[in-house]
């Protein structure tokens, strides 16, 4: 029991990998949420404050406050009808593996989410928006969604509530910008996931040109709990003033990669140094990112921050995802650095100018330097380049997320930029 | 022409949708799977279908990479290329299959068996390095237990 309350996300997964599934979920306390919610007296802009209270904020890297998003939807009578709400399960993040983990073990803790959130923004339809790759995702919310429908928790007039919400699982068809809100939003529509232009914001004006909300896998999750405990439970679920657990993930040549639910706000060093064992023989740290690809780099010095979102840009940096990448002294930064860019070049979707011109320029630089061929000035051209980036000069996240960790590595690792074009040639190759 | 059960499922998820164009996605995935890739054919079949221009359908199609607008192998191997797995050794598990198939990134072989592409993080990377083979997922890879596993695809 204590260890259900200390992990309420994954606590109750089996210990043998397997999954949770109908009678399992609801062994261990499963649907009692939505029972107390539809069958309690809850009404939606209840479970609105209950979420809002508890201080839920999105774990798909942004951070924004779920209750106050939902509270943003229009509902009554006169709300334009129907309202959508689109569960981000488009995990493509590098470095980010939380999500797959949720939805393979756990999928029913994320429908029961999704019917509470369905309900609290009074929403007809719900989609579960997953990247294709997830195919064992897809296999047991294809079953999860299924015994859902058959038990009345999902259709019309939920337990006899009066309420009724479809929820379809979408698969996708690739490509990292349909994890971007608004691409999300084309992709679903059947169009190119080009992200749209903000205002008019999902909230108003989403799928299919109705309200709709787009919530991460993660966040979507927690609603249960925070349902079944209430707020302040939440809240004191977690090490700081950001309130719940997190899943934070270490990957990279540490000892034991891994996954693990933690008190938000556990400091980077007891999540690289303790649950993921510390570097393997014979490697020195020399930093992260500490929630995927587009988040700054950190180093040696920061690594006592907590890892939540009101601290870690106290030192340049962003929680992300929470899963963190770490390089060790054996592994080239500039090489590094070039991959994730060859990434965002890749995936831009080609909309605007200093994203899909300029990540290309700066891949071919970066991959310059790593084949010997650097010239004096490409270190400037990379930090004119990387300027563009930011918000403001660009239609969506993606370019401003490959600025990150590009401007960071160029910081605390500039003498091994400066190297390569001195001597020539890759010292790590 | 679609067959009778590629409309079937299409019509199937079309449901879903309040617009009919909206399930073009699943409509190519669905065409995908039944005949291995997308043809100009396929694709005009599809666009006939839903009301589409065929013009308009492939602007979608190829901004999608698990839709296939060329023929590939009766398996397809996607190899993670992103950070951690990069960290992790993927260029040397990118090097052993292009050197053990005969093929690069984009390519078939001979006897049609194998098509290599490149993917984006596969959200294993406590495990890396990581590839697919069609919809099944391989970790921890190494020389010797990719060819392993290869030879379970015929």
């Amino acid at each position: 029991m204590i260890r259900q309350i200390e992990k309420p996300l994954t606590g109750s997964m089996p210990a043998d990998g397997s999954w949770l599934d109908l009678p399992a979920y609801e062994k261990v306390g499963g649907y009692q949420a939505i029972r107390k919610a539809l069958n309690g007296g809850m009404t939606p802009k209840a479970v609105v404050a209950e979420v809002k209270n508890a201080d839920l904020r999105g774990r798909g890297g942004a951070g924004f406050p779920t209750g106050l998003k939902w509270s943003f939807v229009p509902v009554g009578k006169d709300a334009p009808n129907p309202t959508y709400l689109c569960v981000n399960a488009d995990e493509m993040e590098p470095g980010t593996f939380k999500d797959r983990f949720l939805m393979e073990r756990n999928p029913h803790q994320l429908i029961e989410g999704a019917i509470l959130a369905g309900f609290a923004i009074e929403a007809d339809v719900a989609y579960i928006f997953l990247r294709g790759e997830y195919t064992l995702a897809a296999e047991r919310l294809t079953r999860a969604i299924a015994e859902a429908y058959q038990r009345g928790y999902l259709g019309k007039n939920l337990l006899g509530s009066g309420y009724s919400l479809e929820l379809y699982l979408h698969l996708s068809a690739g490509r990292y910008i349909c994890g971007d809100e608004t691409g999300l939003l084309n992709a679903l529509e059947g169009k190119r996931a080009n992200p749209r232009a903000k205002p008019p914001f999902p909230v108003l004006v989403g799928l299919f040109g109705k309200p709709t909300v787009v919530n991460n896998v993660e966040t979507i999750s927690c609603v249960p709990h925070i349902i079944n405990n209430g707020a302040a439970w939440f809240q004191g679920l977690s090490r700081t003033r950001d309130a719940g657990t997190k899943l934070y993930g270490v990957s990279g040549k540490v000892k034991r990669p891994g996954l693990w639910e933690l008190p938000m706000g556990t400091s980077i060093r007891e999540i690289v140094f303790e649950h993921a064992g510390g570097m393997r023989d014979g490697l020195r740290f020399r930093g992260l990112l500490p929630g995927g690809s587009s988040t700054p780099f950190v180093v040696e010095d920061h690594l006592d921050t907590p890892m939540d979102f009101t601290e870690m840009p106290k030192v340049g940096s962003r929680l992300g995802t929470g899963t963190m990448i770490v390089l060790d002294d054996r592994t080239c930064p500039v090489g590094m650095a070039w991959n994730m860019t060859r990434f965002f070049a890749r995936e831009s979707c080609g909309f605007c100018t200093p994203c899909w011109s300029g990540l290309g320029w700066a891949e071919r630089i970066l991959r310059s330097l790593e084949d010997g061929h650097g010239k004096p000035g490409d270190l400037e051209k990379l930090s004119f380049q990387s300027k563009m980036w930011s918000p403001g000069n660009t239609f969506c996240a993606l370019a401003p997320g490959a600025a990150d960790p590009l401007q960071s590595a160029m910081k605390y690792f500039g003498p091994d930029f400066e190297r390569h074009i001195g001597e020539h040639r890759c010292p790590w190759r | 022409m679609l067959t009778a059960e590629e409309i079937r499922e299409i019509e199937g998820e079309a449901v879903h949708y309040p617009r009919r164009d909206a399930v073009s996605i699943d409509a190519l995935k669905i065409v995908q799977r039944h005949r291995g890739w997308v043809s100009d054919e396929s694709l005009r079949d599809i666009a006939g279908h839903l009301g589409m221009s065929p013009a308009e359908l492939d602007g979608i199609a190829t901004f999608y990479n698990l839709i296939y607008r060329k023929p590939v192998g009766r398996h397809v191997i996607t190899v993670c290329d992103s950070v951690s797995c990069w960290i992790m050794g993927s260029e040397r598990v990118q090097q052993h299959l292009e050197e053990r198939l005969g093929i690069r990134p984009g390519e078939t072989t001979r006897d049609n068996r194998y098509t290599l592409l490149p993917t984006v993080c596969l959200g294993c990377c406590d495990r890396a390095p990581a590839m697919m083979v069609d919809s099944d997922l391989h970790t921890n890879l190494a020389p010797e237990n990719i060819d392993r596993d290869l030879e379970n695809y015929k």
